[in-house]
């Protein structure tokens, strides 16, 4: 049976396992994607505590039942909204660098 | 006469000043020949306000103490305030400061004649001029001090006034160091006098840096008191008025312009010192330690700046000694109690010295030298400042009837009175002014004949006909000495004559010197004495009489009839050594590498040290932050986020329940 705690968990891995791939990866894709984790784990936590810390009347009381779901979903939406722009900042970088590479020497190409 | 009028006599020169430095001097340096017409003109309004002023004390006893403007109050009896003190000393003074003033500017206009700093010299001109004003009208002694040291200041910017001569900068900065080191002395008295008004009672009803009040001060100190601040304001007139030891610098003044000697340099600010001394006579008189040893400086100088005068060849070192000497004099009156003889002698030494000045300058004009070597012959060029410098002379060396004869004659009675019913100290004081009056006929003497006599030396031949070169000077110059030497003929019998002449009273001036009311019991002028009289006429033919055998004899002066004498010329010439010991021993030597040397290493080990350890530690400090800011992104965010870890961590420990 699911608890709060597995989800919770599985959250915290899936948080830890993003931050390092945005620390460590050198692929700026590759970087998204773990920023994308990162988002998705936090999405997690949202649902897993609107869902076992707020078990209010679903009939009565809607609004402040679907909370969490309501913001997980806006982080999805903003989300895939960032992506969209920050491809398209990738592609300009690209365009300039040559290369995707996060490195201290970006901006430094000509 | 109102408070403003008063004050007129000293803002008409400095408007001048502020109009020609900042007016004329940056915007309008085409038309820089409207300098000296602007300062001639604010003087001509201090010489009308000056001469009313001096009538009004004359006959009515004159306006006396005016405040302007209350400073600084310290306590109820030491108050610094800005205000005139119009007396017949002041009076006197200042009309003498102004006539000389206004002539030497006329004269400047023919002198400075196309130098590159016209505009500079008549603003600083002016300056000095209405600083000298305003030293003589203060009736506060902080805002004399102040005066004091802008006429100072003064001093030296027109000492230097030839700025790209190394010389000209020392002697400045040589004026100005050694006149501060007598000023140290000064404002220590001054600040005894307030230390003083602490300990009055509160009904005392003083102001103890009033000057007519602290003139009355005296009974109210101990003795010890009085003698400190009296040496300490001795100290300070020594040093402007070049008394030995602090006589060094001005034959070194002799840098500056002409007029600038004629006038800063030995009719007005020189004589600041004997004036101070006189301003607070009752009070310097209080200290009988102080009063001898004004006397003996005094007498002791006298011979001192004499003898030194003997061996120069520049004309105007010469009269600098000169200067000096005479102003022993009067140092000498006023430690035997003359103070009258003394502004006496003041007048008429500022009337002839001024014109030996002009006339040395008028000499310098046509031969473009000042050594006496070069010259010679200059009579038949210059009649008209032979004639004048002749005047002068014999007014400097005191024969009758010049002027010089009835001042010096005044002292040299009081000196024989003294000696009458005195000790060894009063005979030495007469001997030593007797002494000097011998030396100043000869070395007087030596410089007219060097000059004028013989035949020309120098080799400015001109154009190739001759001596055409040489010329009297223009008329703008030899105006105004012309009006010295009237000045010079007659300022001493018609302004202290020693009978009744006409409407004219004896002793008049003398007796109007002594009646301000500071001095209480005034001081009674010496009846004239033929004898005394005759014995210094005597003295002073005694000198010259051995001047003219020795310079007749030793046609064109190739030989110096004193370099006989070895050992003393040698003395006399290298100024008795007194240069090399200031300069190399004391200087050099003691403060140089004893005292600097320490304060030296303190600055270069502590002061600079601790700098150096400041910018070491900020810059290695920098560096290691600098490591941090590599630019890397993600290095970045891992320390953001380690930051957060750690921060949870402490949040948690403190949370309750969990960890705190």
């Amino acid at each position: 049976m699911m608890s709060l705690e597995t989800i919770l968990g599985l959250a915290a891995m899936l948080f830890v396992i993003g931050i390092f791939g945005v620390l460590t990866k050198k692929n700026i894709i590759a970087v998204f994607m773990s920023l994308e984790l990162m988002f998705n784990s936090v999405n997690l936590t949202f649902v897993g505590l609107s869902y076992f810390v707020m078990p209010v009347n679903l009939v009565t009381d809607l609004s402040t039942a679907m909370t969490g779901h309501v913001f997980a979903i806006f982080v999805i939406a903003v989300a895939a909204a960032e992506v969209a722009v920050g491809l398209g900042i990738v592609f300009a970088l690209y365009r300039v660098n040559g290369s995707i590479e996060l490195s201290s020497d970006i901006g430094r190409a000509t | 006469m109102s408070s403003l009028t008063i004050w007129l006599v000293f803002l008409a020169p400095l408007t001048s000043f502020v109009i020609i430095s900042l007016i004329v001097r940056p915007f309008f340096s085409k038309h820089q020949w409207i300098s000296p017409y602007l300062l001639i003109a604010g003087l001509s309004v201090s010489l009308v306000v000056s001469v009313m002023l001096f009538l009004d004390t004359l006959y009515t006893g004159g306006p006396g103490y005016n405040s302007a403007y209350q400073w600084i109050k310290i306590n109820d009896a030491a108050i610094i305030d800005l205000g005139t003190y119009i007396d017949p000393v002041s009076s006197t003074i200042l009309l003498v400061v102004v006539v000389v003033s206004l002539l030497v500017q006329i004269y400047s206009m023919g002198y400075m004649h196309g130098d590159i700093g016209y505009s500079r010299y008549f603003a600083t001109m002016a300056l000095f001029t209405s600083s000298m004003i305003g030293l003589v009208i203060s009736s506060n002694i902080v805002q004399l001090y102040a005066f004091w040291e802008l006429v100072g200041l003064s001093s030296y910017l027109l000492i230097g006034f030839w700025t790209e001569r190394p010389a000209a900068a020392a002697a400045a900065k040589k004026a100005f160091i050694i006149t501060r080191i007598g000023d140290v002395g000064f404002l220590i008295g001054i600040l005894f006098l307030i230390n003083h008004s602490f300990a009055l009672p509160l009904s005392a009803n003083v102001n103890v840096l009033h000057i007519p009040d602290i003139c009355s001060l005296a009974g109210t100190m101990s003795a010890m008191i009085v003698t400190i601040i009296t040496l300490g304001i001795l100290s300070g007139a020594m040093g402007k008025s070049a008394q030995f030891p602090f006589h060094t610098w001005l034959p070194d003044a002799m840098e500056g312009p002409t007029p600038v000697s004629a006038l800063v340099h030995s009719a007005t600010m020189v004589a600041a010192g004997v004036f101070l001394l006189v301003r607070l006579f009752p009070f310097i008189s209080a200290s009988d330690t102080t009063m001898l040893i004004i006397a003996g400086v005094g007498a002791f100088t006298a011979v001192f700046a004499a003898t030194m005068g003997l061996v120069v060849n520049d004309i105007k070192r010469v009269l600098a000694y000169s200067s000096i000497s005479q102003l022993a004099y009067m140092f000498a009156a006023i430690g035997l109690g003359a103070f009258g003889p003394a502004i006496f002698h003041l007048i008429t030494h500022a009337f002839f010295k001024a014109l030996l000045f002009l006339c040395s300058g008028s000499v310098n004009h046509a031969t473009h030298t000042f050594d006496m070597r070069e010259m010679g012959g200059l009579r038949k060029y210059m009649p008209w400042t032979y004639g004048l410098m002749l005047v002068s002379s014999l007014s400097l060396i005191g024969l009758p009837p010049l002027s010089g004869f009835w001042s010096k004659d005044e002292i040299m009675l009081s000196a024989w009175e003294k000696m009458l019913h005195g000790s060894v100290f009063e005979i030495t004081i007469f001997a030593l002014l007797a002494i000097g009056v011998v030396l100043t006929a000869f070395y007087t003497w030596r410089m007219i004949s060097l000059t004028f006599h013989g035949e020309y030396r120098g080799n400015d031949v001109g154009d190739g006909h001759g001596d055409h070169s040489i010329h009297e000077s223009p008329r703008v110059m030899i105006a105004p000495m012309a009006l010295l030497g009237v000045a010079t003929v007659l300022a001493g019998f018609l302004t202290n004559p020693p009978v009744n002449v006409g409407p004219i009273h004896k002793h008049w001036l003398n007796d109007f010197i002594s009646s301000s009311i500071v001095f209480h019991h005034g001081h009674h002028a010496a009846e004239f004495s033929v004898l005394v009289a005759i014995l210094s006429t005597v003295l002073g033919l005694i000198g010259l009489g051995i001047a003219v055998y020795y310079y007749k004899l030793s046609q064109n002066g190739k030989k110096e009839p004193l370099e006989s004498m070895k050992g003393f010329y040698g003395l006399i010439y290298n100024k008795y050594y007194l240069d090399d010991l200031y300069e190399n021993i004391i200087v050099r030597n003691i403060l140089q590498k004893r005292i600097v040397n320490i304060i030296a290493f303190v600055d270069k080990y502590v002061v600079d040290g601790l700098g150096l350890f400041l910018g070491f530690a900020v810059k290695n400090v920098g560096h290691v932050l600098g490591l941090f800011q590599n630019g890397n992104v993600q290095f970045y965010t891992f320390v953001i986020s380690l930051g957060g870890v750690i921060g949870l961590i402490i949040l948690l420990m403190y949370t309750p329940g969990l960890g705190g």
